[in-house]
């Protein structure tokens, strides 16, 4: 075991093995990508052999395909439609209960969550979705019961985008392709003349201390140089672009523009593009009863703005369109997030685009507004 | 709650399967707590024993498709204080509505040897365009945690907790992978309530609509969706009729792809 004089390292493509184990032997329970039904979801990994190795993908708005790409890589695939927030913001959780006893009731607090989880395969974009509902859920004067104990027990394993996706944009939204913090360790994947390694940068003590306990070696030059190229190429690559400059004044300028209507005729309100996102936080808290009256449950469960009763109020939605609810989305996204939470709510992944059926495209439509806009400022001046 | 009177629950049927009623019964581990809650006053699927009227909660099944069913009704609601409609054929008139793209006596005339003794009517109906409907579970079948979410809803003064949103939501909840996107396989998911647990999209089929409409459903977007997967307009039109076929978006959506 060498001793390493700064924080870049060399991990051969077979210590990633190890890299599992020690996480296992450390008590954390590796959760990471695996091939389910056609898709690379997030799932428990035992060894190795459960990741998509020689699998890659192919997104396009409102379709995804796994695609064999022969090569031994590990971690050759852009993002799926799970996102990590479902082991940190889980799609339906109990908040409380309470039993009727003599003295009225009982209020039983739900079990905290304390299992030591491993995230491995991590992507930048996904960092920085952590980072947004570390804010959203922690960041004020409330706080959401459960995360900082599900938040708290992490283990991040990040990989680098030698890649991208179709549909990803982190390079236009400063997420990736590169990691640069938010992780305990972050890899990138090198296949090069029939080479297969990780370069390995620490991001905490812990990872320090795992990384110790792998058979690594310092990184040199040309592996340093090898990683900083495939970065490069990746931002080159990406699938698509959405020009941030000005967003949030060019939706609230855009707030009665008639383009809305024509997303909204395209657009199911299925609220697929929420539930993919990673940032997406949006709840529906629901009180229910046993059929005797004797015990109350208060669940908080995944709710959409794209549902009419997301906006119920005394009286009746006040989104009652769709139009309404893919404008507020968007305009959420974009705009108020900047004033309520002070960065952007979109990261760039991609999801919303390939998974939503109707294939509406976030960047393509921030576009159609911006040409809108753009051809109204010629015409009257 | 010692010395409270049971609230009296009357289960009816109209033109269906029974599998509504039939869901109820398989409530196994819940019936004895629905049996301790409730007097079951009149179920003749379930028992014999007939409790006269009036009832606090009547589950009503089925579709009205004669004239002696189309004055039951009335009756029926006269007799219950709340009035809960149960299953496609109740909310939406049932895979029986097909009848109403056709012609009745013909089919009457093609099935019968003498036609001239059924009295039928051109149309099934739901129960709601009869009489006013207090609450309106739907699924082909229903599903029971539904129906038990209803009566626990009732029998505590609360409002039920069945969402109108599209068995998408469901279906991603569960961490299923879109059958759509993934697979390029039609599904009315986008425009279905959700209920079943996105039950098709988990063992990797489309969904068939079940549950009916979602609150607005937007059936041509997906109409032309599925055109893009290569679907014919003649099997958009089937895909529409299913047991909801009478629900009303449902019925535009087939209309405007029969053209
Ligand atoms: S944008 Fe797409 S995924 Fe989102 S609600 Fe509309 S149709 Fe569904
Ligand atoms: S809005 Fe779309 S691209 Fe942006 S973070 Fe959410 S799912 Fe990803
Ligand atoms: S499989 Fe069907 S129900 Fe599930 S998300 Fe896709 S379109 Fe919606």
């Amino acid at each position: 075991m060498t001793k390493r004089q700064e924080n870049i390292a060399v991990l051969e493509s077979e210590g990633l093995g190890y890299l599992v184990q020690a996480l296992i032997d450390k008590g954390y329970e590796v959760l990471g990508p695996r091939i389910k039904d056609g898709a690379v979801t997030y799932d428990q990994i035992e060894t190795v052999r459960d990741l998509p190795i020689g699998w890659t993908d192919r997104q396009e708005p409102g379709s995804y395909r796994l695609v064999k790409s022969g090569k031994k890589t590990y971690f050759d695939y852009a993002v799926g439609p799970h996102s990590w927030k479902k082991y940190l913001h889980p799609p339906e959780t109990r908040l409380w209960e309470a039993r009727r006893d003599e003295q009225g009731f009982t209020v039983i607090e739900p079990e905290r969550e304390t299992a030591k989880k491993a995230l491995l395969g991590v992507r930048p974009c996904e960092l920085q979705a952590l980072a947004i509902q570390d804010t959203v859920f922690t960041g004020g004067p409330y706080l959401a019961p459960g995360y900082q104990e599900r938040r708290s027990n992490l283990f991040i394993v990040a990989v680098n985008c030698v890649r991208p996706g179709g549909t990803c944009f982190c390079a236009s939204m400063k997420t990736g392709p590169k990691a640069t913090s938010g992780f305990d360790l972050a890899l990138t994947e090198i296949l090069e003349s029939g080479r297969h390694y990780f370069v390995v940068e620490v991001g905490s003590a812990s990872g320090e201390e795992l990384l110790s306990d792998l058979p690594t070696k310092v990184a040199d030059d040309a592996e340093k140089e090898a990683a900083a190229k495939a970065m490069e190429r990746a931002t080159a690559k990406m699938g698509r672009e959405l020009d941030t400059k000005g967003i949030r004044e060019l939706l609230y300028k855009c707030f009665d523009d008639p383009h809305w209507q024509t997303v909204a005729d395209r657009c199911f309100s299925c609220g697929n593009c929420t539930m993919v996102c990673p940032t997406c936080f949006c709840v529906n808290v629901e009180d229910g009863t046993d059929l005797s009256g004797q015990q109350a449950e208060r669940w908080s469960r995944w709710d959409s703005c794209f549902t009419r009763d997301f906006s119920y109020i005394h009286g009746g939605s006040i989104r009652f369109t769709v139009k309404a609810r893919y404008r507020q989305w968007m305009t959420h996204k974009l705009a108020y997030w900047l004033d309520q939470f002070g960065t952007l709510g979109c990261v760039g992944c991609g999801r919303c685009i390939t998974w939503c059926p109707a294939g509406i495209d976030i960047t393509e439509e921030v576009r159609a507004l911006r040409d809108k806009e753009q051809s109204e400022k010629v015409q009257s001046v | 709650m010692v010395g409270k009177r049971k609230p009296k629950l009357a289960v009816w049927k109209f033109a269906s399967c029974d599998g509504c009623q039939l869901c109820l019964l398989d409530c196994e581990d819940e019936l004895l707590a629905v049996a301790g809650e409730i007097e079951i006053a009149n179920f003749p699927e379930a028992s014999h024993r007939v409790v006269k009227g009036p009832y606090d909660i009547s589950f009503v099944e089925g579709s009205i498709t004669t004239p002696h069913d189309a004055e039951r009704i009335h009756k029926v609601r006269r007799a219950s204080k709340f009035l809960v409609t149960i299953g496609a054929c109740a909310t939406a008139g049932g895979i029986q509505a097909l009848r109403n793209f056709a012609d009745v006596s013909e089919y009457t005339s093609i099935v019968y040897p003498s036609p001239e003794y059924i009295k039928t009517l051109n149309k099934s109906t739901p129960i709601a365009d009869h009489v006013p409907v207090d609450f309106e579970l739907r699924g082909c079948p229903i599903n029971k945690y539904q129906l038990v979410e209803v009566l626990s809803a009732f029998l505590n003064g609360r409002k039920p907790n069945i969402p109108a949103y599209s068995v998408c939501m469901e279906c991603k909840m569960r961490g299923i992978v879109c059958v759509m996107v993934a697979r390029g396989i039609p599904c009315l998911g986008p425009v279905t309530q959700a209920g079943c647990g996105a039950l098709c999209p988990s063992y990797d089929r489309g969904c068939y609509g079940c549950f009916g409409p979602k609150e607005t459903p937007n059936t041509s977007a997906l109409g032309e969706a599925w055109k893009r997967l290569n679907v014919e307009d003649r099997d958009i039109v089937r895909a529409f009729r299913g047991v909801n076929a009478y629900a009303e978006p449902f019925r535009k959506a087939s209309e405007a792809y029969e053209k």
